[in-house]
């Protein structure tokens, strides 16, 4: 475990036929995603890590504190972890307000945070009411709020938009990514959906049949080939962080930078210039040409170097351009028609098209 | 005259006011180990607790003149737990009328626990997790999430196990006799008039009473269910 390390868990569990066997550490910053299908022993994980169920063998430390270790016949109760969860229903109690729910694990050195964290949620016209009276978003974010305000070390959250329809889903989303900018505790993130993964993680834990199958930077996940099947396939993306430069209010567009000054339009974002922001840009999205083309309807053009050139695992027709932009890294998904004839090989400088229309999460 | 006639005697009075007394403590000593008995059974997985199931409801099946009599054998002076009671602290239950409200309170402890069993496990688990995790050890998640979302089925068990206590008859004539200003409560006050030749009218008239509180029991049970509903509702409008 390095110093870095916020939480190192290295569990096994059987559950009926199924066998959890796995060691995971999660870094002392940012978003750790714990990726996989239901059933593949994500939230039994998360579980394990909650001290909600007790593994058969190993153990759970969260920094210097030992929370688990079935060897040494340790496991500290739940109550006493330090750890904030997020449950996929809001399991907010029906019998408190609003506030009494955010109070009711809130030692009193976190009443300086409640003004502020509640109106980072966006709750405070929320809470006379009861939880029975709440939309579901609305109580996920009460839910959320009264997790942080109980000071936890570490912060799980288990499918916290699952259920929510399309339009309150992305508000929730929005949300919880600016929370989880301005918060410095790590947070542990289960969902099974790569879009909601690429707006919030970092990191990305891979979880399939009870065992961790890739772990690492999110970025760098997203470059792999042999995770594409399980990182969207048709639907595969790359990430660009990118700044806020200015925003264009007659056609409702915003500029950012990327981190060697190129720029990039896309569809207008409310954030303030200079704030950062992660794009997401499709694998099916990006174009590729030698020279900038005139009179095209492309908003985007990228200078950006080509790494490799390999078949796709997602259909014989294509191949997939691995791209170097500064100091960040994109994919194109090309025919391979299209690679052959324009004669792209690896080392060439080309440019990478980008329509701005193609941007649909803004974060 | 009609007034006169309607007036309560002395010696209804007196059965009527040692009815609620006797039902009354009757609830008062079972009500917190019923709670706990029940949150055992709704809560815990442990050895012997089907047996445990079973001999809490023997009461309810068993003929009561058999429980009164069990109770003299292991309650009274010469009993393994009476001989103790009296030769420790000088106190003897049988034919007193704390003797009647521990009579009434075994009858009445198997409805009580069922009811609060019931509510306690129609609680989510799930939210008393959730309040482990914000912290709460077993004793407030106790206190501030099973207990009040059960209150309903706590106060219909209350009335249930009083109801139950007030109309005890052959526990409590087994085991604490019949004793007028003591032990003779409305239902043994009414089986002594039935005895007696004559009495039909005053039996009639404890008779008309029994059905009274009964009656008046039932609605505030009912009333009391009531708000306690609305509450809870009004709570989650």
């Amino acid at each position: 475990m390095s110093s870095a390390d916020a939480l190192e868990c290295h569990v096994q569990k059987r559950l009926g036929d199924f066998a959890l066997d796995i060691s995971l550490s999660v870094p002392a910053s940012g978003v750790t995603a714990l990726f996989g299908q239901s059933g593949s022993g994500k939230t039994s994980l998360l579980r394990l890590i909650a001290g909600l169920d007790r593994p058969d063998a190993g153990r759970v430390r969260l920094g210097e504190r030992t929370l688990t270790d079935i060897a040494n016949r340790t496991h500290v109760p739940i109550h006493k972890r330090q750890l904030g969860v997020v449950f996929q229903e809001a399991r907010l109690f029906p019998h408190y307000r609003v506030r009494s729910n955010l109070t009711y694990g809130m030692p009193p050195s976190a009443r300086p945070r409640f003004d502020d964290l509640v109106s980072l949620l966006g709750i405070e016209h929320l809470l006379e009411r009861l939880p029975g009276t709440l939309s579901g978003g609305e109580a996920r974010r009460v839910a959320i709020g009264r997790a942080l305000l109980t000071q936890p070390r570490l912060l799980l959250m288990d499918e916290p938009l699952t259920g929510l329809d399309g339009e309150r889903k992305q508000e929730l989303l929005r949300y919880l990514v600016r929370l989880t900018r301005e918060i410095d505790i790590p947070v542990v993130y289960v969902s099974h959906d790569t879009a909601e993964i690429s707006a919030i993680a970092d990191h990305l834990a891979l979880v399939e049949q009870g065992r961790l199958t890739a772990h690492g930077q999110l970025d760098e996940l997203m470059m792999r080939l042999d995770l594409t099947d399980r990182l969207g396939g048709f639907d595969a993306a790359t990430r660009l962080s990118a700044k806020v430069v200015d925003h264009d209010s007659h056609y409702s567009l915003t500029r950012v930078a990327l981190d060697d000054g190129q720029t990039l339009r896309i569809p207008a974002i409310e954030q303030p210039p200079g704030t950062p922001i992660r794009l997401r840009v499709g694998v099916r999205d990006v174009a590729l040409a030698h020279v900038m083309p005139e009179g095209t309807s492309y908003r985007n053009g990228l200078s950006a170097v080509i790494e490799a050139i390999e078949p796709s695992p997602q259909a014989p027709s294509a191949s997939e351009v691995r791209l170097r932009v500064g100091r960040q890294r994109l994919r194109a998904r090309l025919t391979r028609q299209a690679c052959d004839e324009m004669q792209l090989e690896a080392g060439k400088t080309v440019i990478a098209l980008i329509r701005s229309v193609a941007f649909d999460s803004r974060f | 005259m009609l007034v006169e006639a309607m007036a309560l005697s002395d010696a209804e009075w007196q059965a009527i006011v040692l009815s609620l007394k006797i039902a009354g403590s009757a609830v008062g000593w079972i009500l917190i180990p019923g709670i706990a008995v029940a949150w055992l059974l709704a809560r815990h997985e442990f050895r012997g607790k089907a047996l445990l199931d079973g001999l809490l409801h023997l009461p309810l099946v068993l003929p009561p003149v058999v429980v009164g009599y069990l109770l003299l054998l292991s309650l009274g002076r010469n009993g393994w737990l009476g001989q103790w009671l009296y030769q420790g602290f000088g106190f003897s239950l049988p034919f007193t009328w704390q003797g009647a409200a521990v009579a009434g309170g075994v009858m009445a402890f198997p409805l009580l626990v069922r009811a609060v069993r019931l509510s306690l496990e129609a609680v989510d688990p799930k939210l008393e997790a959730a309040a482990g995790t914000l912290g709460a050890n077993r004793w407030r998640v106790l206190f501030t999430i099973t207990l009040p979302l059960a209150i309903p089925g706590l106060l219909t068990g209350t009335v249930l196990a009083f109801a139950r206590a007030l109309s005890e008859f052959g526990a409590t004539i087994t085991f604490a006799s019949n004793i007028p200003g003591e032990t003779r409560t409305l239902p043994l006050a009414l089986y002594t008039l039935i005895q007696t030749p004559g009495k039909e009218a005053a039996a009639a008239r404890l008779c008309v009473l029994s059905i009274v509180i009964a009656m008046l029991s039932l609605i505030a049970s009912e009333w009391l269910a009531r708000r306690a509903r609305l509450r809870l509702e009004e709570r989650d409008r």
